[in-house]
C-alpha cells in the first residue's frame, strides 16, 4: 500500500483525493483497473464517460511508471483501445445507409461487454475462493503424504522439489566463487572419483535428517575438479533415487535428504552398482 | 459382533477409501446388496453424522461420497496438518472460474476475457491438476482446449459442475437486475426416498 498523495504529481491523485491510497498490486489487469475506475467515479457502465475514464486510466499508468513498476503490455493495449474509442466518439457517426436496419454500434459497446463479462467471472472466482476447500477448511483421510493437497500446499509453502536447472544454477553460483585453476600447480593432485564422492555424500547424510547443498562444497581444499566431481556424484545419487533434493522456498537454501533408510545403503556403493 | 450392518460396512469402506466413492463403486463392492439399499444406507449414514454433530460428516463431492471433517474444526486441524493451507491468488481463481464455466476453452479465449496474459496461471493450474488438456480445437492453429478435472471438484467441494454457483448477473452496477426464473428443484423425491 502506498500513500501516493505526495509521491505522484499527477492531477488525479493530488487535489481532492487527499491521502488517496493506491493498492497497486490489487489490479489483475486492465479490465480490473477499468472496473475500479468506473466504480470509484460512480458512473453508469452502459454510458461510460470515456474521456474521464481514459484520462484517469492514463494517469494511473503514469503513476505506475513513476513508481518503476513493470507495465505489462496488456495495460498499454487497453490504453490504445481507450484512445481509439475516445477518438471514434469525437467523430460524427456515419449516416445509416438506407435499407440497413442496424444502427451504427456505440464504439464503447464492445468494451462494455468485455467489462461485464470479466466482472462476472471475477466475482465467480472470488466466490470459488470462499468455498470450504479441501486441505484448507476441510480435510479427508488418508491425507496423501501427510497433507491433503500435496501439490497445492507445496506450491505455497513446504519443500519444493527442485528441477535440474535450479540445481545447476546453484552449482554455477558456487563454481563462480572459486578462483580459476591456479597456474603452475603441477604436483599430481589427489583425484576423486565419482564413486568416492558418492560415498562421501552418503557418509555426510548418514545419521542426519538433511544436509545443506552448499556445505558439500565447503571443504578447505576445494578445487574446481573436486566440486565438479561432487556435483556429478549428487546428480548420480538423484538418478538412482538415493537422495532427494528439496528447497523450502524459492531462492532459499537447498537441502539433500536421504530417500531411503540408512540400513539400505550400508556398506556404501561400489563401482558395480552404478550402471 | 454379529454380521455387521450394511451401514457399518459402507462406513468402513468410506473410511478407508482414498477418495470419494460413487454409488456405482459402492454397489460394485457390495454385490450382495442392491443399489437402492446401498443408497438408503449411505443416506442414513449421512444423517447419523449430522444428527450426532460429529467431527466428520459425509459429503457428496466429485460424483461420490467422502468422509470429511466439518469446517468448524479447521482452526484445530490446521495446527496438525503440515504446511500452510492452499491459497489461491485472485488471478488463479479468476482463470479457474472462467475455465470451469466456459469449458472447453482455449487460452486465447481466457486471455480475451481476462484482458491479460494467462500462460503462467494456466501452467500452474495444470501442475496442480485442477485443469487438464481436453484436446485441440478444430480451428486454424489447432489451439489446445482446457477443462477442469475431478480434483477440481474434490478441492472445491463440488458435487459436479452443475453445483457451481450460478453466474451472478452484473451486480452493483446493473440498473435492472435480471432474475432468472428457476423452477423449484425436485429435491427429496429421489434423495430422501422412503423414511
Amino acid at each position: 500500500m502506498l500513500q501516493s498523495a505526495d509521491q505522484a504529481p499527477t492531477s488525479l491523485f493530488q487535489g481532492a483525493l487527499q491521502g488517496y491510497s493506491v493498492k497497486l498490486d490489487a489490479f489483475e489487469g486492465p479490465l480490473d483497473l477499468l472496473l475500479h475506475l468506473i466504480r470509484k467515479n460512480e458512473v453508469d457502465i452502459y454510458d461510460i464517460p470515456i474521456s474521464l475514464i481514459t484520462r484517469q486510466y492514463l494517469d494511473y499508468l503514469k503513476l505506475m511508471k513513476e513508481l518503476n513498476l513493470d507495465l505489462a503490455g496488456d495495460f498499454l493495449v487497453m490504453a490504445a483501445t481507450l484512445l481509439q474509442i475516445k477518438s471514434r466518439m469525437l467523430l460524427p457517426l456515419p449516416e445509416p445507409e438506407e435499407g440497413e436496419g442496424d444502427e451504427a454500434e456505440d464504439p464503447r459497446a464492445e468494451l462494455v461487454r468485455r467489462l461485464l463479462e470479466y466482472q462476472r467471472y471475477r466475482d465467480a472466482g472470488l466466490e470459488l475462493g470462499t468455498r470450504e476447500l479441501l486441505g484448507r477448511e476441510v480435510f479427508a483421510r488418508p491425507c496423501r503424504d501427510g497433507c491433503c493437497l500435496e501439490g497445492l500446499a507445496a506450491a505455497e509453502e513446504g519443500p519444493l522439489e527442485l528441477d535440474l536447472f535450479e540445481l545447476a544454477e546453484a552449482f554455477r553460483t558456487l563454481l563462480a566463487r572459486m578462483p580459476l585453476a591456479r597456474a603452475h600447480e603441477v604436483a599430481a593432485q589427489e583425484t576423486l572419483s565419482i564413486v568416492d564422492a558418492i560415498n562421501q555424500i552418503l557418509t555426510r547424510l548418514d545419521g542426519h535428517e538433511s544436509v545443506e547443498f552448499n556445505t558439500l562444497f565447503a571443504d578447505e581444499e576445494q578445487t574446481r575438479e573436486r566440486m565438479i566431481v561432487t556435483f556429478l556424484a549428487l546428480l548420480e545419487l538423484c538418478r538412482i533415487k538415493l537422495v532427494k533434493v528439496l528447497q523450502n522456498d524459492r531462492y532459499g537454501p537447498i537441502y539433500l535428504y536421504p530417500s531411503v533408510t540408512a540400513s539400505d545403503t550400508e556398506g556404501g556403493l561400489d563401482e558395480s552398482s552404478l550402471a | 459382533m454379529s454380521h455387521p450392518s450394511l451401514k457399518a460396512i459402507i462406513e468402513g469402506l468410506l473410511f478407508v477409501a482414498d477418495g470419494p466413492l460413487s454409488l456405482d463403486q459402492l454397489t460394485e463392492l457390495l454385490h450382495d446388496y442392491d443399489r437402492a439399499s446401498v443408497r438408503l444406507a449411505v443416506q442414513e449414514l449421512r444423517d447419523d453424522y449430522e444428527q450426532r454433530g460429529a467431527g466428520v460428516h459425509l459429503v457428496e463431492v466429485a460424483g461420490g461420497w467422502q468422509l470429511r471433517t466439518v469446517p468448524e474444526l479447521m482452526p484445530f486441524l490446521s495446527r496438525m496438518v503440515k504446511g500452510r493451507p492452499a491459497r489461491f491468488s485472485q488471478s488463479a481463481l479468476e482463470t479457474l472460474a472462467i475455465i470451469a464455466y466456459r469449458q472447453p476453452i482455449t487460452r486465447q479465449e481466457i486471455e480475451y476475457l481476462r484482458g491479460v496474459d494467462t500462460g503462467a496461471v494456466v501452467k500452474t493450474l495444470l501442475e496442480k491438476k485442477l485443469i487438464k488438456i481436453l484436446g485441440k480445437k478444430d480451428i486454424p492453429g489447432r489451439p489446445i482446449i482446457y477443462g477442469t478435472t475431478r480434483e477440481f471438484l474434490e478441492v472445491f467441494n463440488l458435487k459436479d459442475l452443475k453445483g457451481l454457483p450460478t453466474l451472478r448477473e452484473i451486480s452493483a452496477l446493473d440498473e435492472l437486475p435480471v432474475y432468472e426464473v428457476q423452477e423449484e428443484l425436485p429435491l427429496g423425491s429421489e434423495q430422501r426416498g422412503a423414511p
